[in-house]
C-alpha cells in the first residue's frame, strides 16, 4: 500500500490523541500507586463515571457544564471512596487492595447500570470544537485535537509543579520514602489524600473528554482498565515521565500496528509490553532507580 | 340428589378445564445483565406484548419463567438446564448471543425442547448445526447483508472498503456482503477486521479506508462500537466524500440517538425499521411505545414475533413439546416487518430485508425506507434437518 505524507501525519496524530487520552489515566494511576503504594483498580470505573457525569450534566446544562463539573464530581467519589475504603485498606497489603478494588469495579458497574440504564449515551462535540482544521496538507477534527492539546498542557502543569513547587518537592519526597518524609514533618497522609483525589479528578476529566468521541456504556470503565495498566507498566511506575512516554508508545503502537500490521494489531503491544517485562521489569522510568 | 348434581358438575368441568385451556409454561432465556441487557430488556417488552395482544386468539395460556443468561455461555446453559429439567417448560424463546446458543444446542436438541431464538444470528444454527427443534424468528447473518451487496452495485457503486469487528458474527456480515457484491461486478479494495470490543479509536482505520479510493464504505458495528465508529466517522469528515453503508444494526433504533447528528445520511440494510409503512407495524409500534416509552428496535419486534409464533403454533391444537416444535415449522403470518414464513429446510425465518436511511425527523432522528428487497430463503448451508425423534 501506497500512502503519502499526509496520510502518515494523519495517523501520528491520531497515535497522538489516544496517548494523551491514556496519559490522563495513568497519571493519577500511577502517581497514586507511587506515593501510597496502593493498586487502585478501579480507577477504570471513575472514568466511567466521569463520562457518565459529563453526559447528565452536558444533557441539563451543554458540554462545558460536563467538562468542568465532571472531575469536581469523580473527585467527590473519590473522596467517599477514601474515606470509607482506602484508608482502611492503607495497611492490609496488596493482595487485599487488588481484591478488594477488583470487586469495586463491578459495584461501580452495576450501579451506573441501575442509575443510567443499559443503553449507550452519547453527547455531542461542544459547536466550538466541532468540524474539521487544515494544516500541512490535511484535515483533523478540531475535537481530537482539543485532547492533544489539553493532554500536553496537563502534562506541563504536572510537571512544572512536581519538579519546582513546594507541594512537588514533597510529593517527590514521599513516592522516594514516605517513612522519611513522614519525619520530616510532611504530612504524608495528607499529602496522599490530595493526591489521590486529583488523581481521581484527572480519571473523571479523561471520561469527560472521551465521552463524546466513544460511546458512553457501563462497561467503558473496564474496557480501559488493561490500557492504562499496559501503560504504567511499560512506563515504570510512579513517574510523571513514565506515563508520558508509556502513553505514547502504547498509542504509537497501537495505531501504527493496526495500520501496518493489521493481523496482530491486538497482539502487538501485549508482546511489547511482555519483553519490557522481560528486560527491565521495572519499567522504562521507574520513580525509583 | 342437588348435592350429587354438583359434585358431578364440578367433577366435570374439573376434567373439562385442563382440554379446554392448555397452561403452556415458556421459558424465557434472555441477558438481563451484562452488554446485551438493553436487548434483552427489549425483546422481552416485544414478547409480552405479544402475548397481551394475541394471548386472546388461542385457547392457550402461558405461563412465563425469565431467566439471565448474563451474556455468558456456561451460565445460560446451566439456566437451559433448569428450564427443560427443574421447571419442565414446554418451550424456550429467546437467546441474544450466537455463543450462548452454540452453548445450549445441544442441550435443547437432545432434550427435544422447541426453541425460539429471538436474536442470534449465526448462520450455522440454521446451518450445519441446525434442528427440527430450533425455529429462528430473528434473521440470520448472511440473510441481511446478502441483499445489500447486490443493492449497492445496482446504486451504481464499483469499489467498496470494509470493515467490521474480528469475531464470527462480524465476518460471517461482511463475507456475505461481499461474496454477492463481487458476484453484481463489484470490487473490494480493502477490508479491515478490528479487534473486538477492544478498539475505541477507529481513526487508524478510518485514514485506510480514505487512502483506499473506494466509492463507498460498508461496515457491520452494533451496541457501542457502532456507536463510536459513527461518530468518529462523521468527526473526519468522511460522510461526504465516501458515503457510509452498512447492516442496519450500525443505526439501530435502539442506540441511533446517542450517535446524534453524525448518523444522519448512513444507509443500512435491517430486517426491521420503525418506520415501514403497514397497518400491522403502526399497531405494533403505537403499542410498544405506549408500553415503553421507546422507539421498538428490530430486537422489540423479534421478541414480539417470537411470541407471536408460539400464540400461532398453539392455535392448531400444540400443546406439547413434540407438538409445538413441528407447528413452529409451519407457522406463517402477517407481522410488523410483512410475511413471515419459516423455510423448512433450515427453520429460518423468511423475511423481507428493508433498505433505510437515518435522517432528522421531528423527535430526533427517524429511518426512511428506501426500499423492500424480496424475501429470500438462505442457502442450506449444510443443513441436513433430521425428522422429530420420538
Amino acid at each position: 500500500m501506497a500512502h503519502d505524507l499526509g496520510f502518515w501525519t494523519l495517523q501520528a496524530l491520531n497515535a497522538l490523541q489516544l496517548s494523551m487520552l491514556l496519559f490522563l489515566l495513568s497519571i493519577g494511576l500511577t502517581v497514586i500507586f507511587g506515593l501510597m503504594h496502593f493498586v487502585n483498580l478501579a480507577h477504570g470505573s471513575l472514568y466511567a463515571l466521569g463520562a457518565y457525569f459529563a453526559a447528565s450534566l452536558a444533557a441539563v446544562g451543554g458540554y462545558w457544564v460536563g467538562f468542568f463539573l465532571a472531575p469536581v464530581a469523580v473527585a467527590g467519589v473519590g473522596v467517599l471512596l477514601y474515606s470509607g475504603l482506602i484508608k482502611r485498606m492503607r495497611k492490609s497489603g496488596p493482595m487485599a487492595q487488588v481484591l478488594v478494588t477488583f470487586g469495586l469495579i463491578f459495584v461501580m458497574l452495576d450501579l451506573t447500570r441501575i442509575f443510567w440504564g443499559d443503553l449507550a449515551l452519547g453527547i455531542e462535540v461542544p459547536a466550538l470544537l466541532e468540524g474539521r482544521l487544515a494544516f500541512l496538507g490535511i484535515e483533523y477534527p478540531t475535537y481530537r485535537l482539543f485532547i492533544i492539546t489539553l493532554g500536553l498542557a496537563i502534562f506541563a502543569v504536572l510537571a512544572f509543579v512536581l519538579r519546582s513547587t513546594q507541594i512537588g518537592a514533597m510529593i517527590r519526597a514521599g513516592v522516594d520514602n514516605d517513612a522519611m518524609a513522614a519525619c520530616l514533618g510532611i504530612n504524608v497522609e495528607r499529602l496522599f489524600f490530595t493526591v489521590f483525589c486529583v488523581g481521581c479528578a484527572l480519571a473523571g476529566l479523561a471520561g469527560a473528554v472521551a465521552a463524546p468521541l466513544l460511546s458512553v456504556t457501563p462497561d467503558m470503565g473496564l474496557q480501559i482498565l488493561i490500557p492504562t495498566l499496559i501503560v504504567i507498566v511499560i512506563g515504570g511506575l510512579g513517574s510523571l515521565k513514565g506515563a508520558i512516554a508509556g502513553s505514547l508508545i502504547y498509542g504509537f503502537v497501537q495505531t501504527f500496528g493496526a495500520v501496518l500490521a493489521p493481523q496482530l494489531a491486538s497482539v502487538l503491544i501485549y508482546a511489547l509490553l511482555a519483553s519490557v517485562l522481560v528486560i527491565k521489569p521495572v519499567g522504562l522510568f521507574p520513580a525509583k532507580g | 340428589m342437588k348435592r350429587t348434581m354438583l359434585a358431578a358438575l364440578g367433577l366435570a368441568t374439573g376434567f373439562a378445564l385442563p382440554a379446554a385451556a392448555e397452561d403452556i409454561k415458556v421459558g424465557l432465556l434472555l441477558p438481563f445483565s451484562g452488554v446485551y441487557a438493553a436487548l434483552g430488556n427489549d425483546i422481552e417488552a416485544g414478547f409480552n406484548l405479544a402475548i397481551e395482544q394475541f394471548g386472546s386468539e388461542t385457547k392457550a395460556t402461558f405461563e412465563i419463567v425469565r431467566e439471565d443468561t448474563e451474556v455468558k455461555p456456561p451460565v445460560a446453559l446451566g439456566k437451559a438446564k433448569k428450564l427443560i429439567l427443574q421447571d419442565n417448560v414446554d418451550l424456550i424463546a429467546g437467546i441474544v448471543s450466537s455463543g450462548v446458543l452454540g452453548a445450549v444446542r445441544d442441550m435443547v436438541h437432545g432434550a427435544g425442547v422447541p426453541l425460539i431464538v429471538a436474536n442470534a444470528g449465526n448462520d450455522e444454527a440454521t446451518g450445519a448445526d441446525c434442528s427440527p427443534y430450533i425455529t429462528r424468528m430473528s434473521f440470520s447473518n448472511s440473510q441481511i447483508n446478502r441483499p445489500m451487496g447486490t443493492w449497492m452495485h445496482e446504486q451504481g457503486i464499483g469499489k467498496v472498503f470494509t470493515l467490521a469487528p474480528d469475531y464470527a458474527a462480524g465476518r460471517q456480515m461482511i463475507d456475505a456482503f461481499t461474496a454477492s457484491f463481487i458476484a453484481a461486478g463489484g470490487e473490494v479494495v480493502g477490508q479491515e477486521f478490528t479487534p473486538f470490543q477492544k478498539t475505541q479509536d477507529f481513526g487508524p482505520y478510518l485514514a485506510q479506508a480514505k487512502a483506499s479510493g473506494a466509492d463507498a464504505v460498508y461496515v457491520f458495528y452494533a451496541g457501542g462500537e457502532a456507536i463510536s465508529f459513527v461518530k468518529q466517522y462523521d468527526s473526519f469528515g468522511l460522510k461526504a466524500d465516501l458515503p457510509l453503508y452498512g447492516s442496519g444494526f450500525l443505526t439501530s433504533a435502539l442506540y441511533v440517538n446517542a450517535e446524534g447528528p453524525a448518523a444522519e445520511g448512513v444507509i443500512t440494510a435491517l430486517h426491521y425499521v420503525p418506520t415501514i409503512d403497514t397497518d400491522a407495524n403502526r399497531v405494533f409500534a403505537e403499542a410498544f411505545t405506549a408500553a415503553t416509552g421507546r422507539v421498538p428496535s428490530e430486537y422489540a419486534v423479534q421478541g414480539y414475533d417470537a411470541a407471536r409464533a408460539l400464540i400461532e403454533a398453539t392455535k392448531t391444537g400444540a400443546s406439547d413439546r413434540e407438538t409445538l416444535a413441528n407447528a413452529l415449522r409451519q407457522v406463517s403470518f402477517e407481522g410488523p416487518r410483512g410475511t413471515l414464513s419459516i423455510d423448512p429446510a433450515t427453520n429460518n425465518v423468511v423475511q423481507p430485508i428493508y433498505v433505510y436511511e437515518t435522517v432528522a425527523g421531528e423527535n430526533g432522528l427517524t429511518q426512511k425506507v428506501l426500499a423492500q428487497l424480496p424475501a429470500e430463503t438462505d442457502p442450506a448451508n449444510g443443513c441436513v434437518m433430521p425428522p422429530i425423534a420420538n
